[in-house]
C-alpha cells in the first residue's frame, strides 16, 4: 500500500468492489460452470446439439445477425441525419433513439406483437400480401431490431460529429464526387465504430428474451430461440439441461465480448500510432 | 418530407461537403421514416390500447390491488438495487481511476460481464445457488429463508442486471478528470471524507446522475432475469413488467396495455432526465 500518492482509500474502496463483484456476478456465474462439469462430456454434448436445440441455436444468433445488419445500415442513416442535418423536433428525436434502452422488455414485446398481429396495425396491412410477421422467425427479426437500434446509432454518432471536413473538402476538390468521398474518406473512418456497435447489438440480441417472447410464438423448430429454451427447461425442473445450454451460450457470449474487446484496444493502438 | 429537404434546399447554396438535396430528403426520409416505424408507432399503441376502453377502465386496471402490489415491489427492487449498484460504481471508480494496479484491465472486463449475459441465464445461476436444489437450498430450507420465488431472489436478479451502469460511467469520467484536485485538497489538510464531500462528488455529479438513470430505467424495466425467479405469485412476487405479461396472456390487453403505459411513461421521464443531464454534461457552463 506504499507509494501510492497521498489518495486515501484504495484499500477499502478496491476490497469493497472486488467483494461486491465476487458475491453478485462471479460466485453465481461460477456456479453454472461447475454445475455443468458435474454432467459428463457425454451427457453435456446429448443436451446440448438435440435437433431442437440446435434449430434454437441457428434462429437465436441467424436472427440477431440479421438483425444487427439492419440496424447497422438504418443506425448509420439515422446517426447521419441526426449529426449532419438540421430538422424541426431534431432534439426530441435524439431523444427517442435511446427509447429501447428505456423501455421495459416485456412493454416492447406485447406492443410489437399487437402492432404486427394479423389483426394488428401493421399486421392487417401486411395480411393481404400473405406477409406474416408476428409469431412467426421474421417477428423475431423485427424484435430484435428494435432493442439493438441504440446501440448503433449511440457509437457511430460521436465519430461523425469529429470527422474532419477538412477531409471532405480535400476529396472534393480533388475531384471526387460526393459518392466517392463517401465511400473512399468517409466510410473507412466510421467503420471501426459501426462494427463496434454492430457487434454490441448482435450481443445483445444474443440474450433477449422479454421483447422477444410475445411475438415470436415459442415453436419448437420453427420460432423458438435458446433463451426460452432455458427457461422451458427451467419449469421442467431440469437444471441440468437448462445449465448445459446457458453455458453454450456464455461462452459464445464471452468470446464476441473479447473481440470487441481486442477489437477495440487495436483501434486505440492504430488511432495512437496514427496521430503521432 | 418534400417540404422539410425545400426548406433545407433554400437555406443557402450547397457546398461542396453536402449531399444534393435529392439525397438529403430520401436519407432524411429514411431515417425518420425508420423510427417511425420502430419507435414512434410503438409508443402511440401503447396509450390507444390502454385507453380504449375509456379512463374509467384505465384507472381500475392500474389501481387493483395486485398491480398496486406490482408496481410497490417493481419500486422496492429498484430502491434496494440502484443504492448498492451506486456505492459499487463509486468505489469502483475510484480504485481504478486514482491508482494503479496489477489486473486492472481485467477488473473493468469484469464489471462490463452482466452486460454480455443474456437475462435468462442472470435468474438462472441464482436459481443454481438458492433454489431448492441450489448449493444453499438446503441450508437456507433449514432455516426457512427463501430467496427464489421471493423478493430476495427479485432484488439479486435485479441488482445483477443494473450491475454496470453506474461504475462504467465513472471509470471513464474519473479518468479524463485526473486526481490533481483530489491530491491538493489532501495536501491542505483535508480529510478523506471532506475530500469526497467536496471535491470529488462535486466534479462528478452529472455523470453520477446519468448512470443512476440509466441504473433506475433498466432496474424499473427487467423482465428475463426476474420472471426465472419470480415464480409469477400474484401480489406477492409480481413486478410490474411480470403483471403486464400475466394480464395479457389472459387476453386482457386493455389492462396489460393500461400497466405498460405507466412503464412507458417512467421510460419517457428517464429520457428526458437523461437528455437533460447530458445537456448539463456538455455544457458545464451554464449554470442554472
Amino acid at each position: 500500500m506504499r507509494n501510492r500518492g497521498v489518495l486515501p482509500g484504495f484499500g477499502p474502496a478496491l476490497g469493497f468492489s472486488l467483494a461486491y463483484l465476487c458475491l453478485i456476478v462471479l460466485i453465481p456465474l461460477s456456479a453454472t460452470f461447475i454445475k455443468a462439469a458435474g454432467l459428463s462430456w457425454q451427457a453435456f454434448w446429448e443436451t446440448t446439439t438435440t435437433p431442437r436445440v440446435l434449430a434454437s441455436y441457428r434462429l437465436t444468433f441467424g436472427a440477431s445477425l440479421l438483425a444487427a445488419l439492419i440496424n447497422a445500415f438504418f443506425g448509420l442513416v439515422v446517426a447521419w441525419v441526426l449529426v449532419r442535418y438540421r430538422f424541426p423536433g431534431k432534439r426530441m428525436v435524439d431523444a427517442l433513439v435511446d427509447l429501447p434502452f428505456a423501455l421495459p422488455t416485456a412493454v416492447a414485446g406485447i406492443t410489437l406483437a399487437s402492432l404486427y398481429a394479423p389483426n394488428g396495425w401493421l399486421g392487417s396491412l401486411l395480411a393481404p400480401y400473405g406477409i406474416k410477421v408476428a409469431y412467426t422467425p421474421l417477428g423475431i427479426v423485427i424484435a430484435l431490431i428494435f432493442i439493438g437500434l441504440p446501440f448503433v446509432v449511440r457509437t457511430v454518432e460521436p465519430v461523425l460529429q469529429e470527422l474532419e471536413q477538412e477531409l471532405e473538402e480535400a476529396a472534393a476538390s480533388l475531384g471526387a464526387s460526393r459518392w466517392q468521398t463517401f465511400y473512399r474518406v468517409l466510410l473507412p473512418a466510421i467503420m471501426p465504430a459501426l462494427i463496434t456497435g454492430f457487434t454490441m447489438a448482435f450481443a445483445r440480441a444474443i440474450g433477449e428474451y422479454g421483447s422477444v417472447i410475445f411475438i415470436a410464438g415459442n415453436m419448437p423448430m420453427v420460432s423458438e430461440i435458446t433463451p426460452v429454451l432455458i427457461v422451458g427447461r427451467l419449469e421442467q425442473y431440469d437444471y441440468a439441461g437448462a445449465t448445459a445450454i446457458a453455458v453454450v451460450m456464455m461462452v459464445i457470449s464471452f468470446i464476441l465480448l473479447l473481440v470487441i474487446n481486442l477489437f477495440q484496444a487495436w483501434r486505440a493502438r492504430r488511432e495512437l500510432r496514427g496521430s503521432v | 418530407m418534400a417540404t422539410i429537404a425545400a426548406a433545407i434546399v433554400a437555406d443557402s447554396p450547397r457546398r461542396v461537403t453536402e449531399e444534393g438535396p435529392w439525397v438529403r430528403g430520401l436519407l432524411l426520409a429514411i431515417a425518420l421514416g425508420f423510427m417511425a416505424l420502430f419507435l414512434w408507432l410503438p409508443v402511440s399503441l401503447v396509450f390507444t390500447e390502454a385507453l380504449r376502453k375509456g379512463v374509467g377502465i384505465y384507472l381500475a386496471a392500474i389501481t387493483e390491488p395486485d398491480a398496486l402490489a406490482a408496481i410497490r415491489l417493481t419500486l422496492l427492487a429498484a430502491a434496494i438495487a440502484v443504492p448498492l449498484n451506486l456505492i459499487f460504481g463509486l468505489t469502483a471508480a475510484w480504485a481504478i481511476a486514482r491508482f494503479d494496479f496489477p489486473g486492472k484491465g481485467m477488473l473493468v472486463t469484469l464489471i462490463d460481464l452482466p452486460f454480455a449475459i443474456s437475462p435468462v441465464i442472470a435468474g438462472l445461476i441464482y436459481v443454481l445457488m438458492f433454489g431448492a436444489q441450489g448449493w444453499f437450498g438446503p441450508w437456507l430450507a433449514e432455516h426457512d429463508i427463501k430467496i427464489i420465488f421471493a423478493v430476495p431472489g427479485i432484488v439479486l436478479a435485479t441488482i445483477f442486471v443494473t450491475f454496470p451502469f453506474i461504475a462504467r460511467e465513472l471509470i471513464p469520467l474519473m479518468q479524463a478528470q485526473g486526481k490533481d484536485e483530489e491530491e491538493a485538497a489532501i495536501l491542505l489538510g483535508a480529510s478523506g471524507w471532506q475530500m469526497f464531500w467536496r471535491v470529488s462528488l462535486p466534479n462528478i455529479r452529472w455523470g453520477l446522475l446519468y448512470g443512476v438513470i440509466l441504473c433506475t430505467a433498466r432496474g424499473l424495466g427487467e423482465f428475463g432475469a426476474v420472471s426465472v425467479v419470480s415464480g409469477h405469485i400474484r401480489g406477492l412476487t409480481n413486478t410490474l413488467p411480470l403483471h403486464v405479461e400475466i394480464l395479457y396472456n389472459e387476453y386482457n390487453g386493455v389492462a396489460a396495455f393500461a400497466c405498460a403505459s405507466l412503464l412507458t411513461l417512467l421510460a419517457l421521464v428517464m429520457l428526458a432526465a437523461k437528455t437533460f443531464v447530458q445537456w448539463r454534461i456538455d455544457h458545464p457552463g451554464n449554470r442554472v
